[in-house]
């Protein structure tokens, strides 16, 4: 059974439709992509995953459970978040912005849990933990950002565009830390992202989203194969994957 | 303790009946003698004091309030015990009747009508009538053959006038005499009254209301027209005295009515002078004026108007300022304190308020703009409406303040908390944290220097506008700008002004770095 699922989720924001009857797992342990186009909806329906959006019809699940059922404020910090900007809080040292998550919860160890996390990303916790984020580079707050979403040690974690704003090298770097992660750890993982070689690269399932439907959700290596639609063979071309 | 409050009651019985006064002791509350913002008020006001004083009451001074509404109001409810008044305005201002021609008819109808209104009395006036003087300079007078308002009827069309606002919007003012004179200025300028005369001399106006028991028109060499068709009304100087005090302490009354048919025009003209023109302390012509008429103060002559004595030689503004050091250090204190209590209470209440806005954006802009409202009321009207509900002083002066500062702490605590960070504010509630949280522990911190330039905003329009408290008696820095601008003592004013602009810079410095300390440490 799948860790995360959305049966025939819809979502209106005014009269756009931005999810339209969406249906879609996640197995234990896998990445999935979510790409596409702005508006096609794959950051609201990543967001249905921890209840920041409400979807007006269907079902969202996760661990077996509706979330209808579970407490938001619980979900989400039994979820690891990752948005594009790292959305780190300016007037807290590092150490403390990566530690919030257990801190919230109550957990004494949140200082070590923090520590450790910055470890598992790269960042020495006796160089780092004491700066402010603005003292920090691009790449290493966003490295600190996932930090904070693996201190709390989820077994789920959702990343919206989370190396969109970085240049070429630095997100390649990340990338590969990411995905050093996802598997060490076993993570499930949801990935949104513009960036069609960056979803082929990481996931081990793309899905390609267009005006809030599904177009196509295939494994990189079938998608590259057998695109199974018209707009997804463009969306490849556009990218210059099908023949790099 | 209780046996010298005992020998000190006796003593005061003693006095009391030696001078002839019904042997009633006062009781505890001091007597609370006013007086509005201009020379001969003060000074009346002081001679009253300085006669309870020497009859044995225990007197605070209030002088300087506002103007006759705000004197009147805190009359009328009990918060002063007696201030001087005139007939004439009473009858106008007060009354809103029409001038009454014959002196005797005028002072029984206020009588009358004070008593049976609100139980305040008019004791016998005190001998004087100071009626409005419409004046020029002599030069104008002989040049134009100016002698009566008549002639000036003939010759305003060419003149221009500098008028009190409350002489222009009085019936027995410029609508009045336009009636009774045919009088049309070429043009009318409004004038507050300590710059009428200056403006006079100097030539940037022809004509001015004046009283006719003024220093200042022997100062500067004016003629003051006749009045030949006896157009104002009679303006008879008398003790207006609370409904309280006759119940009270009814010795104090009788103390007062000693006044009575004391004073006549030349001697009020010749104490004026020495007060406005020669800038001598009130304290010590009062104490002079009571010594002539064998009304002898005892105790040596108190201070007027606060312990803003004039000084009477000609030294420069530094040397005034250090030999009015202490004074200015206490009111410097008092404004500080005005300043800090009300702007407490501000945040206190503007801060919470702002945060509890954020959460209801419906509700927000309306609850602003009205909290706005308040702060286009004028400062001495604000003061008016809060009389009848809070008195005179400390109290009312604190609300006025409040009130004024809560606009900009509002309105920064509101935009500040809305428009913090979005980014940290949506990671914020992803990772889990509930609304409470996030406004804990992100927008109120990433708010807080826009929080803080709110409060040292409404920290430095404080130190200005406390200086309006002196006009309801709350002390601070404009006791001094408000006797001086009466008395049209540059230096006086002066030395209230300097320490309030000080005041606020350095208000504003510490804060800023308050603020900047907010924005290092998040």
């Amino acid at each position: 059974m799948a860790l995360l699922s959305a049966e025939t989720v819809t979502k209106r924001f005014g009269a756009v439709p931005a999810l339209d009857g969406v249906s879609l797992g996640v197995d234990r342990a896998e990445c999935v992509a979510l790409v596409g186009e702005s508006g096609a909806g794959k950051s609201t329906l990543l967001r249905c995953f921890n209840r920041l959006v409400e979807p007006d019809a269907g079902t969202v699940s996760v661990r077996g459970r509706d979330v209808r059922s579970v407490d938001p404020i619980l979900l989400r910090r039994s979820i690891g978040y990752v948005p594009q900007e790292g959305g780190l809080l300016p007037h807290w040292r590092i150490g403390r912005n990566v530690g919030v998550v257990p801190w919230l919860g109550g957990d004494p160890a949140s200082d070590r849990l923090a520590r450790d996390a910055l470890r598992l990303v790269g960042l020495d916790p006796e160089r780092y933990a004491d700066r402010w984020p603005r003292e920090l580079s691009g790449g290493q707050r966003q490295r600190a950002a996932i930090a904070r979403a693996l201190a709390a040690q989820p077994d789920v974690m959702l990343l919206d565009e989370p190396f969109g704003a970085l240049d070429a090298i630095t997100r390649a770097d990340l990338q590969t830390t990411f995905r050093a992660l996802q598997r060490d750890l076993g993570l499930t993982a949801v990935l949104v992202t513009h960036d069609l070689r960056e979803a082929l690269d990481l996931a081990d399932r793309v899905v390609v989203m267009r005006a809030g439907r599904i177009e196509q959700a295939a494994p990189p290596s079938v998608l590259l194969g057998e695109p199974a639609t018209a707009y997804v063979a463009e969306l490849l071309a556009r990218a210059r994957v099908r023949d790099g | 303790m209780l046996a010298r409050a005992r020998r000190w009651g006796v003593a005061v019985a003693i006095a009391g009946a030696a001078a002839g006064v019904a042997a009633q002791a006062p009781s505890g509350r001091p007597v609370v003698v006013a007086s509005k913002p201009f020379g001969e008020s003060y000074l009346l006001a002081e001679m009253f004091a300085q006669l309870l004083e020497a009859r044995g009451f225990a007197v605070e001074r209030r002088p300087g309030l506002g103007a006759t509404e705000l004197a009147f109001e805190a009359l009328r409810t009990g918060a002063i015990d007696v201030y001087p008044e005139y007939t004439g305005t009473g009858l106008t201002a007060i009354l809103h009747e029409q001038p009454i021609a014959d002196p005797r008819e005028a002072f029984a109808r206020v009588a009358a009508e004070f008593a049976r209104r609100w139980g305040i009395r008019w004791l016998p006036p005190l001998g004087f009538e100071n009626t409005y003087a419409i004046a020029v300079r002599r030069e104008t007078a002989e040049r134009l053959g100016l002698r009566t308002l008549s002639d000036l009827a003939r010759a305003a069309p060419r003149l221009t006038a500098g008028l009190t606002p409350d002489f222009i919007g009085r019936p027995d003012g410029l609508p009045g005499i336009g009636r009774a004179y045919g009088i049309r200025f070429n043009a009318v300028r409004s004038l507050v009254p300590a710059v009428k005369y200056q403006a006079l001399a100097a030539g940037e106006v022809d004509v001015i209301d004046g009283y006719a028991t003024d220093g200042f028109i022997a100062r500067y060499d004016l003629v003051v027209l006749t009045d030949d068709r006896r157009f104002f009304p009679p303006y008879q100087a008398a003790a207006l005295v609370g409904a309280r005090l006759p119940r009270e302490a009814a010795g104090a009354v009788l103390a007062l009515d000693e006044l009575s048919g004391r004073l006549t025009e030349a001697t009020m003209r010749r104490l004026n002078r020495r007060v406005e023109v020669d800038n001598e302390p009130i304290a010590r012509v009062a104490a002079d004026a009571l010594r002539e008429l064998g009304l002898g103060a005892t105790a040596g002559p108190h201070d007027a108007v606060r312990e803003q004595s004039h000084a009477s030689g000609r030294e420069s503004l530094s040397a005034y300022l250090l030999a009015q050091g202490p004074t200015l250090f206490r009111l410097t204190l008092r404004h500080l304190l005005l300043v800090g209590i009300s702007l407490l209470a501000a945040v206190l209440i503007a801060v919470p308020l702002g945060l509890l806005l954020e959460r209801t954006p419906g509700a927000a802009e309306t609850t602003i703009r009205a909290v706005g409202l308040l702060q286009t009321i004028p400062g001495i009207a604000l003061l008016a409406f809060m009389i009848p509900l809070l008195g005179i002083g400390v109290v009312p002066a604190l609300v006025a303040l409040l009130l004024y500062s809560l606009y900009p702490i509002l309105r920064n605590t509101y935009t500040g908390v809305r428009n913090a960070d979005p980014d940290a504010v949506g990671a914020a509630l992803a990772i889990g944290m509930t609304e409470g949280q996030v406004l804990r522990y992100v927008r109120l911190p990433l708010a807080a220097p826009v929080i803080m330039a709110g409060i040292r905003t409404a920290a430095v329009i404080d130190v200005g506008t406390a200086t309006l408290a002196a006009f309801i008696g709350a002390g601070g820095l404009g006791d001094p700008i408000v006797a001086g601008l009466s008395l049209s003592d540059t230096r006086m004013i002066l030395s209230g002004a300097i320490p309030a602009a000080g005041l606020a810079l350095a208000v504003d410095a510490v804060l800023g770095m308050v603020e900047r300390g907010v924005r290092v440490s998040g």
